[in-house]
């Protein structure tokens, strides 16, 4: 790290004319890429710059129509996760792969050599966990779990093969402000102890406080490389999205009418893991944003399941939307109520995989003209499909591209596009712009922005605190269920708030946050 | 070099075509190489599976009259396996559609004309199969009970339910004491189709099924429904669809389809009841559901391909004297093939050669 340019060590990992193009789309153009030992160096760039395919090229998922990709000097052809793990890379997905039926020492017994996986794993997997400051009960299944939970898991994964290079994608969109400084010193620990890191990320304020070295994508191509620690935010983004940053412009609420009152809401969990709900009151009027800021896995899948519909309740008035009880009626029943909503899985249920764009703008929107007779009028949601596209730029082959096809950040974008679409009177957003590159991220937030000055009701569940305190005009915290008063946002600032909510969590038996 | 499985982006359309032809040429070869061990003429036996029985009129009548309860049953059941709601139990539903459309046959007798009595038969065939279907949609949306164990017992229930009618109070008096009921009239027999062979007007029936299914599962919105209800039952709660609403179209879809195959049989090629009704129509069906994708015009093509097997194998049986285990293996390879052919659909072989693979 400190070595002169003209002494550099031998690279760890060195790429060389990397190339790969999918149907359509040439995702790698000619890349570059040398990782020195120790070194945290980061890949930065936009939604469909490339840089998930590269890393599932350095990591043996994908093969690349051309180049070369030298270990340790030595040029090596991964034929696969397995192969590239035995070398010594490690790598934390943005989407995580677990199985969902298994529990967490199992998940982690699954990607180790039938040696390392005896009996001795769970008191290992404890052991590595608490070294790091990552709490994990190795016998918990995953399908109880939250997604920062399940990063966890994730990340103890790879530390227990000792890996050599370490990729992290778009790492810290589940974390508290506190526990993203954990994690820092994590990966600093880890970089100081020889192992290489890969920081895949769009958050340039993050890239700027860990990294040595960034690299730059854009457009599937090398843009720039450069020393993030002697640039600034702006710069930086010029870098990766060629143009000035949009700043959302934010006017003073001028709320309105309540639109939607959740009044003493208690529920019960549905699973032996899951968080109940202690009597959870919460107004948002029409024309302000609410944000529920908070740790995963302290309540927020269970209330916004009761929010949503997903959940049917007993007591009708427990949520009213503009004054007209709907606690009994599924989800299909409260869209035709003014609800829309944006949940924070997009695959599987924002969105049907396998299904076209189209169909998928049906899913949610079928009660809106585009049902006639009980037949689908298919031109029409075919039209509001490409509408869709259109107005939100999202990169797709057309209306009949496969939802699966799309990135994570395109897709959202389109989904985010096809329920503001329905002008709804009430919208709640899950993690909306998890994942996502700061271009689209701030596109939905202004649109969410947009959306509450035309007179709706926004909330705004999120981990990422930056961004709450950005588009929400009050904001309350969850935690172990519970759900706190909503305050003005000028009244609060992010330190408090984050104590608040790793606090809470803290406090927890399970330990969920990466906490001190 | 090695040989390595790749996620299309995007399901191949050139290969939902193309796959059925690979199987078939994979069955070929390996039919060559059955046929060649048994010491046959793999052209002759081949000839005999595929080409003698619908080389004359008659066989073309008979491959027909095969497929038409086949492709009924299949495209009903389709309808509710695409909602993941898993009726096995179509063969109970077609023996109590012929309970009730020849019992009414019998009641009538002479009396009533045939334009009124045909529908009728088939309303109460169609009838009584969704009432057996809603037994066990009953049971899955009221108490949770898994719908292929109670469908699938339920056939069991039909069957010693038909067997004790013809046994007992429905048995022809006249009928030297065997267990079946009269003869239908006339007026109770479905119009032939295609004279010099037994098809009959049933066969439209399965056409004008095939349509409706099309109709329902490509353009209406209970079937767009059913379909995200299958592919990702969170989107399906998501977007407030109605997961007992669609174990109810799934499986009284499938009950309607079963319950007029078994008038059709009844009131066509066997013109009474017997103990059994179909040669297990309503299993076979399951599987010319698969091989036909789930989609209608696949479960079309597949219930002929299906009836073909069937009367091949028999042939092959008649003609060249090979074991009946032999013609199922044949026909199992068949099937084998066109449903492993799939995985090219949504996969594409990769092959890699060159440099070694990493140490």
């Amino acid at each position: 790290m400190s070595a002169a340019p003209d002494v550099l060590p031998r690279p760890r990992l060195a790429l060389r004319g990397i190339t790969k193009a999918w149907p359509g789309i040439l995702a790698n153009d000619r890349i570059d890429l040398d990782v020195l030992p120790g070194e945290i160096h980061a890949v930065l760039g936009e939604n469909g710059a490339g840089k998930s395919t590269l890393m599932k090229i350095i990591y043996g998922i994908v093969k690349p129509d051309a180049g070369t990709v030298q270990w340790e000097g030595q040029p090596v052809r991964l034929a696969s996760p397995a192969e590239a793990r035995r070398l010594g890379l490690g790598m934390v997905f943005q989407h995580f792969s677990l199985f969902e039926t298994l529990s967490v020492a199992e998940n982690v017994a699954l990607a180790l050599d039938a040696a390392q996986a005896g009996p001795g794993l769970p008191a290992r997997i404890r052991s590595v966990s608490e070294r790091y400051g990552l709490a994990l009960d190795p016998s918990r299944r995953v399908h109880t779990m939250s997604v920062g939970e399940r990063q966890r898991v994730e990340i103890v994964r790879c530390l227990l093969q000792v890996p050599r290079l370490l990729i992290l994608d778009e790492p810290t969109s589940v974390l508290t402000p506190q526990a993203i400084e954990r994690l820092f010193d994590t990966l600093r620990q880890l970089a100081g102890e020889g192992c290489s890191i890969l920081y895949i990320s769009h958050k340039l304020d993050e890239i700027r406080a860990l990294c040595q070295r960034a690299t730059v994508l854009r457009a599937g191509r090398v843009t720039g490389e450069c020393d993030p620690r002697r640039e600034t935010t702006a710069s930086l983004a010029r870098m990766m999205i060629g143009g000035d940053l949009p700043h959302p412009r934010h006017r003073a609420a001028a709320a309105g009418a309540a639109a939607l009152v959740v009044d003493s809401l208690d529920l019960r969990a549905d699973d032996p893991f899951g968080t109940a709900l202690r009597s959870i009151s919460l107004t948002v009027r029409a024309g302000e944003v609410v944000g529920i800021a908070g740790v995963s896995g302290n309540g927020q899948a269970e209330l916004l399941a009761a929010l949503s519909g997903e959940r049917r309740l007993a007591r009708r008035d427990a949520i009213t939307i503009c004054g007209m009880p709907v606690g009994h009626l599924n989800a299909a029943q409260r869209r035709a109520r003014g609800l829309a909503y944006v949940p924070e899985d997009r695959l599987g249920r924002g969105a049907v995989p396998e299904m076209s764009l189209t169909e998928n703008v049906l899913l949610t929107s079928r009660h809106q003209g585009l049902v006639s007779h009980g037949l689908v009028r298919a031109g029409a949601a075919r039209e509001r499909a490409a509408r869709t596209i259109a107005s939100w730029d999202v990169k797709a082959s057309g209306p009949e591209a496969a939802a699966r096809s799309l990135s994570g950040g395109n897709l959202q974008k389109f989904i985010v596009g096809r329920e503001i679409g329905q002008a709804p009177k009430v919208l709640i957003a899950a993690q909306p712009t998890w994942g996502v590159d700061i271009g689209a991220s701030a596109q939905i937030r202004q649109a969410l922005i947009d959306l509450r000055d035309a007179g709706a009701a926004v909330l705004v569940v999120s981990e990422e605190l930056d961004e709450l305190i950005e588009i929400c005009d009050r904001l309350a915290v969850i935690a172990q269920g519970r759900l706190s008063p909503a305050r003005a946002v000028g009244d609060t600032d992010a330190e408090e708030i984050g104590l608040l909510m790793a606090g809470a969590a803290a406090s927890f038996d399970r330990g969920t946050a990466f906490v001190r | 070099m090695r040989i390595t499985l790749e996620a299309r982006p995007e399901p191949s359309r050139a290969a939902m075509l193309l796959t059925p032809l690979l199987a078939a040429i994979a069955t070929l070869v390996v039919g060559f190489v059955i046929f060649e061990a048994f010491g046959k003429d793999p052209v002759a036996a081949l000839h005999a599976f595929f080409v003698q029985p619908v080389a004359t009129r008659y066989g073309v009548g008979e491959l027909l009259l095969k497929a038409g309860p086949l492709m009924l049953i299949a495209t009903g059941l389709a309808i509710g396996y695409r909602a993941n709601v898993w009726n096995i139990g179509a063969e109970g539903q077609l023996t109590l559609g012929a309970i009730a459309g020849g019992g009414l046959a019998l009641a009538a007798g002479d009396a009533v004309p045939a334009t009124l009595l045909l529908p009728a038969m088939i309303v109460a065939g169609a009838l009584s199969g969704m009432a057996w279907a809603a037994i066990a949609a009953w049971l899955r949306t009221r108490f949770g009970a898994n719908e292929i164990l109670t469908s699938l017992m339920l056939v069991y229930v039909a069957n010693f339910l038909l067997s004790w009618l013809v046994h007992g109070p429905w048995r022809d008096p006249e009928g030297y004491n065997f267990p079946q009921s009269k003869l239908f009239a006339d007026a109770a027999l479905l119009p032939s189709l295609l004279s010099g062979t037994r098809l009959n007007a049933g066969f439209l029936v399965a056409l004008a099924a095939v349509a409706t299914a099309w109709v329902f599962v490509r353009r209406s919105v209970w079937g767009f429904e059913m379909r995200v209800a299958g592919l990702a039952p969170a989107a399906a709660a998501y977007a407030g669809i109605s997961s007992k609403r669609n174990v109810w179209l799934g499986m009284l879809a499938g009950g309607a389809c079963a319950g007029i195959a078994g008038v059709n049989e009844a009131a066509g090629p066997i013109g009474q009841l017997l103990p059994s009704m179909s040669p297990g129509y309503g299993f076979a069906a399951i599987i010319v559901a698969f091989v036909g994708r789930l989609h209608p015009l696949g479960i079309a093509f597949a219930s002929l391909l299906m009836s073909l097997l069937y009367l091949g194998g028999e042939s092959a049986q008649v003609n060249l004297a090979l074991p009946s285990a032999v013609t199922g293996l044949f026909q199992g390879t068949l099937l084998f093939f066109l449903l492993a052919a799939d995985v090219l659909v949504n996969y594409r072989l990769r092959v890699q050669r060159g440099l070694p693979a990493a140490p």
